[in-house]
């Protein structure tokens, strides 16, 4: 699925402390940070960044009772309305007996939504390819990218960039989308301008 | 660094040496881009043999029936229910380092968790073959799931313990499986965007499902991190309590006992370690990523041994306890007889079992003993043969003489058969065990990384330095202005 092709300034960072500021000041001065692509949870990075809270954890809450109200209403069908089974004279609605089968099955539902809705929300699957503005962004290094609007001068973002305390600095043009593909091909949807 | 983040020089560096990011990576994916060696050839072709050992074990007894084993009606569950809850509980530690310990935030998990998680996933698959050719018509096994069929449709016994295990065990290991695989992700994200071969850049490229370290995925990774912790820590609970159900809710003298979840749990946990000590010290040495898994984890790792070793203990004097008080003279002679009675037919695995797990792992309350790798790793292996008579006292010894002395069955022991099942299982486990130590990052790379500039050996010497200044300077250079770029050292 393509996002379109838009331009971008990339720069590296190698150490969160040069990172935190640089953020801040690119965000006083009005630039729109695409993203930032870090090598592991840079931990208020993302309040840095003004990213809103995530609600997969509410997403999670949904699933689990979703499992909760399936295994119970399933089991009291099965026992008490479609074939009721003397068992020892027990009760047909055998609510104790059920809780085990009931809370297994809501971490189920729970668990495999999440991981399904958090695979959704990023993108996530077998043979996604995606653009890499910078290969040891899951190495080492900080990769700041900034978009270019029309009215972006591109130069001044650059040098901007190199006083926040950015290492490589270059321009990229890139899908920001997905689509599918493999990473041992070379499939890019567009030029690469030369950076400095 | 925010003060949430500042850790006590007190404690130990939790990895070695001068790392900074980039070393982490290389230490800990330059194997998997290197040629196994011959050591790991040589492992793998043994598991690989007793896999197909087993495999032929099972086409014996699928092909023949279960008559090809030597459990028979008094003793029908023998070796391969044991083994089934030997391996389930195995694969306890895994999930309680990766999901309780992190609930616990114990940063020293971190070293462990990936390797420990694959031990549980592996531990789960192999625990899973018991149950399922203990059918015998295996064929039907499906029969298990509530599905709508011509029948009626007739259920499945929603009230029986031996259906939750089946809901337990599938979840458990699904569970297990989502966790461990989605914090793999930006560790194979980091193998691909290294690769330099054709195949490496396919493989890893697929695996990690296009993983770019956005700051957003990274925001739902945690959060999906910690919800999938908190809902595995009562999981792994629920998973052998389920287990001891099996016989807490039978009438069987020795199995009726509301003893037996926390009991069955805390021994789950304590041989999980015991194979985790096992795997880590040879992972460790073989990888050399000592600076990674380092004396101090092996020593937590110890200590959790200790702990949940005297727990098993102190469950097994209050059954016994309980046995005599409660005056149920079948309890009782199950107890005193069949167990207690270092002369009856079965009476030695009961004293081995009491030794392995309760007398030998209180050596471990010397600090010395802790940090000894050797001892450590003959602890561990006594650890596992301890709690798999553990299992085998409660089954055998329970059931072997019943309450009809006529059916008493007192020459149980395994056909070839079915020691050559459990040696499969060995297999299956070294084998996917082998594969992954040669495939996959064996530590978590990301979160070494999140932690190495609060727990690293040279940061922690850095910020010594830094805790010398005066208390006020300190707090504004550090704490306030952490991530300031001019910085003091």
């Amino acid at each position: 699925m393509a996002g379109g092709i838009k331009k971008f300034v990339v720069g590296t960072f190698d150490d969160e402390k040069v990172l935190f500021p640089a953020v801040k000041n690119v965000r006083k001065a009005g630039y729109k940070i695409h993203d930032v692509y870090t090598p592991f949870p840079v931990h208020g990075l993302d309040h840095a960044m003004g990213i809103r809270e995530t609600s997969l954890h509410t997403a999670g809450f949904i699933y689990a009772i979703t499992g909760t109200t399936t295994a119970l209403t399933f089991m009291s069908w099965v026992f008490t309305k479609d074939w009721p089974l003397n068992i020892g004279g027990k009760p047909h609605f055998a609510l104790p007996a059920w809780i085990p089968i009931t809370f297994e099955l809501t971490v189920l539902f729970s668990a495999v939504g999440m991981v399904l809705t958090f695979c959704y929300l990023c993108n996530l699957a077998p043979f996604v390819k995606k653009h890499h503005f910078h290969q040891r962004a899951t190495d080492d290094l900080f990769v700041m990218v900034i978009e270019c609007t029309d009215k972006t001068n591109d130069a001044e973002v650059q040098s901007f960039l190199q006083t926040a305390g950015a290492h490589e600095i270059n321009v990229q043009h890139a899908e920001t989308g997905w689509w599918i593909g493999r990473y041992h091909k070379e499939q890019k949807l567009y030029k690469e301008e030369k950076g400095y | 660094m925010s003060l949430l983040k500042y850790e006590s020089q007190q404690r130990e560096p939790l990895v070695d040496g001068n790392k900074d990011y980039h070393q982490v990576t290389e230490d800990i994916i330059r194997p998997i881009e290197m040629k196994p060696s011959l050591l790991w050839y040589i492992g793998f072709y043994i598991s690989v043999g007793l896999l197909c050992f087993g495999i032929y074990s099972v086409y014996r007894e699928v092909t023949y029936g279960i008559g090809q084993w030597n459990v028979n009606k008094t003793i029908g569950w023998g070796w391969d229910i044991t083994n089934f809850v030997w391996w389930v509980g195995i694969g306890h530690a895994g999930t309680l380092i990766s999901a309780i310990l992190l609930l616990f935030r114990q940063g020293w998990r971190t070293g462990v968790n990936r390797a420990a998680e694959a031990m549980t996933i592996f531990a789960v698959m192999c625990a899973g073959q018991f149950p399922i050719w203990h059918m015998g018509r295996v064929w039907m096994a499906f029969f298990v799931l509530p599905y709508p069929n011509t029948r009626g449709p007739l259920w499945v016994n929603f009230n029986s313990p031996l259906l939750w295990d089946v809901f337990a065990i599938s979840t458990y290991f699904t569970v297990s499986l989502l966790f461990w695989y989605s914090g793999l992700l930006p560790d194979l994200a980091t193998v691909r965007d290294r690769a330099k071969t054709k195949f490496r850049k396919m493989f890893y490229g697929v695996a990690s499902f296009g993983w770019t370290g956005s700051t957003k995925h990274w925001q739902r990774h945690e959060s999906l991190s910690l919800v999938l912790a908190g809902l595995s820590t009562p999981l792994v609970l629920s998973v052998h309590t389920i287990v001891s159900f099996d016989f807490a809710t039978s009438i069987v003298p020795g199995w009726h006992t509301t003893i037996f979840p926390p009991y069955f749990v805390a021994g789950a946990i304590f041989s999980g370690f015991a194979m985790v000590q096992t795997l880590m010290i040879v992972v460790r040495k073989v990888l050399n990523l000592q600076d990674y898994i380092t004396l101090g984890h092996i020593e937590a790792m110890n200590k959790v041994i200790v702990l949940t070793g005297s727990i098993v203990g102190c469950a097994y004097l209050t059954e016994l306890f309980i046995a005599w008080y409660g005056q149920n003279p079948y309890e009782w002679y199950a107890f005193k007889e069949n167990r207690a009675n270092l002369f009856s037919p079965y009476g030695w695995s009961y004293w081995l079992m009491m030794f392995c797990n309760v007398v030998s792992p209180q050596l471990f309350w010397s600090r010395k003993l802790r940090r000894n790798i050797t001892v450590t790793f003959f602890m561990s292996i006594i650890v596992n043969i301890g709690m798999w008579f553990e299992r085998f006292v409660i089954i055998v010894t329970s059931v072997y003489r019943d309450y009809l002395p006529s059916s008493w069955s007192t020459y149980y022991s395994p056909s070839i058969w079915e020691i050559g099942f459990y040696l499969g299982t060995f297999g299956l486990f070294f084998t996917c065990f082998f594969l992954f130590a040669k495939y996959f990052p064996v530590i978590a790379v990301a979160e070494i990384k999140a932690i190495l500039k609060t727990s690293g050996e040279n940061y922690k010497a850095k910020m010594t330095d830094l805790e010398k200044m005066d208390g006020e300077k300190f707090y504004i250079e550090e704490v306030e202005h952490g991530h300031s770029p001019v910085h003091a050292h």
